[in-house]
């Protein structure tokens, strides 16, 4: 893929790094080591790691709650820090806490009010947004009442309150169930349709996978891998092909069991399972010869987790080396 | 706008504090209390309402002051609501302001309902009012908001408990001010003298907010003087602000 246009970047990130000092003693922790990022306009970006790897710590320096030790970042071609950026900014933190005497609506009113926001306008921009996210009964609810997921979508609402171009949301899905799990997914989708840009952390790759264009991979503090999801899981290869055979003579069995790098047979029916797809063909003549049924034939892809787990590997063996 | 909003969200949040309630009622039973110890004194029982009145309005504010004071940052930081608000285009020093005013509200209200108690009281007591009295009254304000901007001070680099070590620490020794300039008089080397004389600059001298002798004693206090103390505790409470400011915008929100 060629260089993006310059204005077409919405958020760019060179060198970014962050050193803690903890502890009496001020022992130094790096958190995050010279980071480079490019979120372009309109794409959903998924920032993904395991626990602990940095996402948050970056995010933070992005969202100007914490100063990075090293390097520089820039939102919309200014750097962080700058007002003018932020007020074409929404962010939702990880696991938020709110002002929990506020009902719905006065928690939106409120942070509007810290864009400037206010009077008529901002009381429609307000509904609009609850019903958006499918809280316009908690309008008169105070927030000490709602359930999580309900926290979850009133936070991503506060974070749209200012019409953001670049939506930044800290773990979103992390502690819903599979319901407010898609609900969540279909309001970035729907973020995404309205022409926003959305950059998420995330540790469930399950989701990621479903909604990113590009993601990045960071493990302890370190990014090792960026790039569109199609590219980076190699897309078009099956890792495997799982083929499930019906009524299959004993001779069929030993053939596909020489054939098949797995075969588990389960009362009547055969779980096959194939190395690659240049195997199918051997195997769905041999499955003709014995006269059987052929129940089902499903490529297996290549997923995130995947590719996350190699990279969690290469990562061990690596600081083993070392 | 923004600091209004902060400030008004700040007052909502304090009316929420159990202690903000508990120091307002002990208060007022302390100032309905001198009904009854007044029955017990002989002679000039006024001296005793007026002083008995004004000094728990004086106690209580500068307790609120204090103990909802440190919390006024702490809280954001540990609860993590601060992140929403940083993330905004909010400068960091409108937030602090914000929430200072916001308490300022809080102390406003509080001390209206202990003065109004008060007057309640004078008035069944019947002691007559002067206009002192509301000079006193405005002064523990004034006092209270050079309190508050200490404590908020501390509360923005410390931990909630030792911002109140420390903000009790100076409203004793702010009281006390004047004793370092004599002991440096009396003991002090030359050197001593110099730092003993600078802390006494430093530190905030809460005795000139103090004019329940006046009230009691009937000693007028001029306008002049009034002006004078108004400038020096806005003054000193400003810079309180500001240099709170300055160490809240480098701080990390971890």
């Amino acid at each position: 893929m060629g260089e993006a246009n310059p204005s077409e970047i919405v958020l760019k990130v060179e060198g970014l790094g962050k050193t803690f000092k903890i502890g009496f003693w001020g022992r130094r922790v790096t958190a995050v080591h010279h980071l480079d990022l490019e979120v372009r306009r309109g794409e959903v970006f998924g920032f993904l790691g395991p626990n602990g790897a940095g996402k948050t710590t970056t995010l933070k320096m992005l969202m100007g709650l914490i100063y990075p030790t090293s390097g520089k970042a820039w939102l919309f071609g200014r750097e962080i820090g700058d007002l003018d950026a932020r007020r074409r900014l929404g962010f939702l933190p990880e696991s938020p806490y709110f002002y929990d005497y506020l009902t719905g609506g006065e928690f939106l009113r409120f942070y509007g009010h810290l864009f400037g926001l206010g009077g008529g306008a901002l009381e429609r921009r307000a509904d609009e947004l609850l019903e958006m996210v499918g809280m316009s009964h908690a309008r008169n609810l105070q927030l000490r009442k709602f359930s999580k997921g309900m926290l979850q979508r009133v936070g991503i609402a506060q974070a749209l309150v200012n019409d953001p171009e670049l939506v930044v949301l800290d773990e979103p899905m992390s502690g819903l169930d599979p319901v407010g799990r898609k609900e969540v997914r279909d309001l970035i989708l729907r973020l995404k349709e309205s022409g926003k840009t959305i950059f998420f952390s995330s540790h469930i790759l399950h989701d990621a996978e479903m909604l990113c264009d590009r993601v990045a991979i960071i493990m302890k503090g370190k990014l090792v891998a960026c790039g569109r999801v199609s590219e980076l899981l190699r897309q078009g290869d099956t890792k495997s092909v799982e083929m499930i055979v019906g009524g299959l003579g004993r001779e069929g069995l030993e053939r596909l069991r020489s054939l098949a790098e797995r075969v588990v047979v389960q009362e009547a029916q055969t779980l096959v399972v194939l190395n690659g797809q240049h195997q199918v063909g051997q195997a769905l003549e041999i499955v003709r010869g014995a006269r059987a049924n052929l129940i089902s034939l499903v490529p297996q892809k290549h997923s995130l987790e995947d590719l996350f787990m190699e990279e969690v590997k290469i990562h061990r063996a690596m600081e083993r080396a070392a | 706008m923004k600091i209004l909003s902060i400030a008004i969200n700040t007052f909502r949040e304090n009316l929420r504090e159990k202690l903000l309630y508990n120091l307002v009622i002990f208060a007022l039973l302390l100032i309905g209390s001198s009904i009854i110890v007044s029955r017990l004194t002989l002679g000039d029982y006024e001296r005793l309402i007026l002083d008995i009145g004004l000094g728990s309005i004086n106690i209580f504010s500068v307790l609120i002051a204090i103990f909802v004071g440190i919390g006024l940052v702490s809280k954001e930081i540990e609860k993590k609501t601060i992140y929403t608000i940083v993330s905004k285009p909010v400068p960091r020093y409108e937030f602090l302001t914000g929430k200072f005013a916001g308490l300022a509200i809080t102390l406003w209200v509080n001390t209206c309902v202990m003065v109004a108690g008060f007057l309640i009281v004078l008035r069944i007591m019947k002691v007559p009012v002067e206009g002192i009295l509301f000079k006193a009254v405005g002064f523990i304000y004034l006092e209270c908001l050079v309190v508050t901007a200490v404590a908020l001070l501390f509360s923005t680099f410390s931990s909630a408990t030792l911002s109140a070590i420390f903000t009790l620490a100076i409203y004793v020794i702010g009281h006390l001010s004047a004793d370092l300039k004599l002991f440096a008089k009396k003991f002090m080397g030359e050197a001593g003298q110099a730092f003993l004389n600078a802390l006494y600059y430093v530190l905030p001298n809460l005795e000139r907010f103090n004019l329940k002798g006046h009230v009691i004693h009937h000693v007028p206090f001029p306008a002049a003087d009034v002006g004078l103390t108004l400038t020096y505790g806005l003054a000193y409470a400003g810079l309180l602000l500001l240099l709170a400011s300055v160490i809240f915008q480098q701080r990390d929100f971890q």
